[in-house]
């Protein structure tokens, strides 16, 4: 499968170009004949869905841009001006706000096929890294366009999340007043929100890029977690992937469709539609829901520092999760322990995103707190421990072989 | 695949059940009396006769002191009134225009062009006019609230009193339990619905208050439904093209995506995993 011979190109145009730069060359090496395992099942489809909605998410936010005002005293009205008077503006901006909450379902989804299906273990662990990173630009994208709309939510928000950069010993007061550009989250920390909103997609594009350079190098994992042996364990992604990502992303519009046109505000915080005001603190401060666990992280450490530092390190723990992780089979299909032990911390995120929603009281801090230990215990002691505990169940011999000794 | 959806959902029947205790009420005033509005559902759309009715309560109730600011005069077409009658009800307001040509500002006579005119020229006149509190503009005001049109259809109904500081029985017997001093700001109107209870807004609905065009004098609560079923259009003006365009978009993509499930079948006849 190493062994690729570009196809002459019949047509003139397209030879002399190509020679010059090999674009249609690497279209058809990377996109047609791509040799992508046989069984991959739909939970594979989810980073293709990912990709196409950050391609949504750019175009509708770049028309939506040529109508938006930075500024305090005018950007909430200007998103209402796109939702009464621009053209076809509540469907941009709608398609945009849901597109986020999407984005998140899809990329969370995605991760966590990663961690059933152990693609994060060598040799993909740059692709991992890859990413982390893409998740943690997102991260940053999406609390910066929040702010945008300059409702109460974007603004208790901002001054929430950008207080924690306080937190940092000695420097941490000017630290966040250079991030402010001022003494109080205003109308310069609004305009370098909107520069650096529209700047991170652009580096999760080429994040992006990284990322399917470094899958393409080692080639997809699949749901046995064996490597690929021979020409029977691939067929070509051209038309086999592109038919099936295709109908994945048929289920994924009918999905997102029904919330932009049905349940728009079904994502979002009333409060976000009363304009801010720094005078009034909304009563609960709550962060959109794909933050809830990162939230409830935060508050589950007593202390201001300790608080970021383990939000921080919820995210930075999956890039030396690789090495985690002693196991040496990929697939929790063949790890009879593990499997147990994924549910359960399934469980512990979505726990962790309920209490993120809740009053900072008891008894949830206690909760919180239990939740958060068994988050990073995870991590730390469980699949560690695994690979020396757990026996796994014998390894088909080949992608191919457990079809054919059927037949 | 059927496992894997199974799973999840233990899962995250395990992450409620752990949670279930913890689900304590708090110990808060009655519950929203909910209405069946005419634009839920994904067939939803506005009665235009209720969407007028309720413009008619706004302009002779509301308007005194609530602004309306993200609306135009021109809207109003959208909602049946020609475009005389437009001219004419913006014709009773004033606006600031200007500089002339003299340097000098001016007012005039509104236009479907203008935006409603506000009952303040700004929040602080607002607020001492009416008690140190500003009233709200309503433009989104059925967006900006959880559950909004029933909130504000609740909200309209629920006073205790039509005198201020005299807070209802049921707050009184709940104070009376905690044995806390019920004290209540003898300016403020008890609410059973606003947070707090004490709101500055005195009731507004009384009957006789509105007239119809049609010569009626409307109950209460039609007045409520009909002021709600204003606001809401007031706040999703696009709620029916989006409606529509939904409609069609599902349809289409439904057709679409049987297709593609077609086609993937099609082509993987062949491919046994």
């Amino acid at each position: 499968m190493s062994t690729y011979t570009p196809p002459t190109w019949n047509n003139k145009f397209v030879r002399w170009f190509d020679e010059r730069l090999p674009i249609v060359t690497l279209m058809h090496k990377e996109l047609v004949v791509y040799p992508a395992p046989r069984n991959l099942n739909y939970w594979w489809s989810f980073g293709s869905l990912a990709g196409i909605v950050l391609v949504i998410m750019i175009a509708t936010g770049v028309f939506l841009a040529m109508y938006y005002v930075p500024h305090v005293d005018h950007a909430f009205d200007s998103v209402e001006r796109i939702m009464r008077d621009v053209n076809y503006g509540w469907l941009l901006r709608y398609a945009h706000m849901n597109g986020a909450s999407v984005f998140f379902m899809l990329t969370y989804i995605h991760l966590f096929r990663g961690l059933y299906f152990g693609s994060y273990k060598a040799p993909r662990e740059v692709l991992w890294w890859m990413g982390v990173i893409i998740l943690f630009l997102m991260i940053m994208t999406a609390f910066m366009g929040y702010v945008l709309p300059w409702g109460q939510m974007s603004f208790w928000g901002a001054t929430v999340i950008t207080n924690l950069v306080s937190a940092v010993p000695l420097v941490g007061g000017d630290l966040v007043r250079w991030l402010w550009g001022g003494f109080t989250v205003d109308n310069p920390t609004l305009n370098r929100f909107f520069s650096l909103h529209y700047l991170l997609p652009m580096l999760i594009v080429a994040m992006v890029m990284l990322h399917l350079w470094a899958l393409h190098t080692k080639k997809s994992n699949n749901p046995l977690g064996i490597d690929c042996k021979g020409p029977n364990d691939y067929i070509p992604f051209h038309p086999y992937y592109t038919v099936k990502d295709l109908f994945s992303l048929g289920v994924l519009l009918l999905f997102y469709a029904y919330f932009i046109f049905f349940a728009p505000n079904f994502f979002g915080e009333a409060d976000n539609y009363i304009p801010a005001n720094p005078m009034v603190t909304p009563p609960h401060i709550v962060p959109e829901w794909y933050f809830l666990p990162f939230y409830a992280i935060l508050r589950a450490v007593p202390d201001k520092l300790g608080g970021v530092l383990a939000m921080l390190s919820a995210i930075l723990i999956l890039f030396v999760l690789p090495w985690l992780d002693t196991s040496k089979v990929r697939s929790a299909t063949f790890r009879p322990m593990y499997k147990w032990f994924f549910w359960a911390f399934v469980a512990d995120c979505l726990f962790l995103g309920y209490l993120g929603a809740m009053p900072a009281a008891e008894p949830y801090i206690t909760m919180i707190q239990f939740a958060t230990v068994y988050y990073f215990a995870h991590f730390l002691v469980i699949l560690p421990a695994l690979g020396w505990f757990e026996k796994p169940d014998p390894l088909p011999e080949s992608i191919s072989a457990p079809v054919t000794s059927q037949a | 695949m059927m496992t894997i959806v199974k799973r999840t959902l233990v899962a995250a029947g395990l992450a409620t059940a752990l949670v279930g205790p913890a689900l304590a009420s708090e110990g808060t005033g009655p519950a929203l009396h909910k209405q069946s509005w005419g634009w839920t559902g994904i067939f939803g759309g506005y009665n235009h006769k209720d969407l007028r009715h309720g413009f008619e309560v706004y302009r002779q109730v509301c308007v005194t002191c609530h602004p309306l600011k993200h609306l135009y005069y021109r809207d109003l077409m959208k909602i049946g009134y020609s475009e005389d009658e437009v001219k004419e009800i913006a014709g009773n307001y004033e606006v600031q225009d200007g500089p002339n040509d003299d340097g000098e500002m001016f007012t005039r006579p509104a236009t479907p062009a203008d935006r409603f005119v506000a009952p303040f020229a700004n929040d602080k006149i607002a607020a001492m006019v009416n008690g140190g509190a500003v009233p709200p503009d309503l433009s989104l005001m059925t967006k900006a609230r959880k559950q909004g049109p029933d909130y504000v259809y609740n909200l309209l109904h629920g006073f205790a009193s039509d005198a201020p500081g005299e807070p209802a029985a049921w707050w009184l017997k709940e104070r009376e339990h905690a044995g806390e001093e019920p004290v209540f700001p003898e300016t403020k109107y008890f609410n059973d619905y606003f947070p707090g209870y004490a709101i500055s807004m005195p009731p507004q609905l009384h009957e006789g208050i509105v007239t119809y065009p049609d010569g009626k004098s409307p109950s209460v609560d039609q007045m409520a439904h009909d002021v709600v079923s204003f606001l809401n259009w007031a706040a999703e003006p696009e709620l029916e093209s989006r409606k529509t365009m939904g409609l069609l978009t599902l349809l289409y993509l439904g057709i679409l995506t049987t297709f593609l499930y077609g086609l993937k079948k099609y082509i993987w006849r062949d491919i046994h995993h």
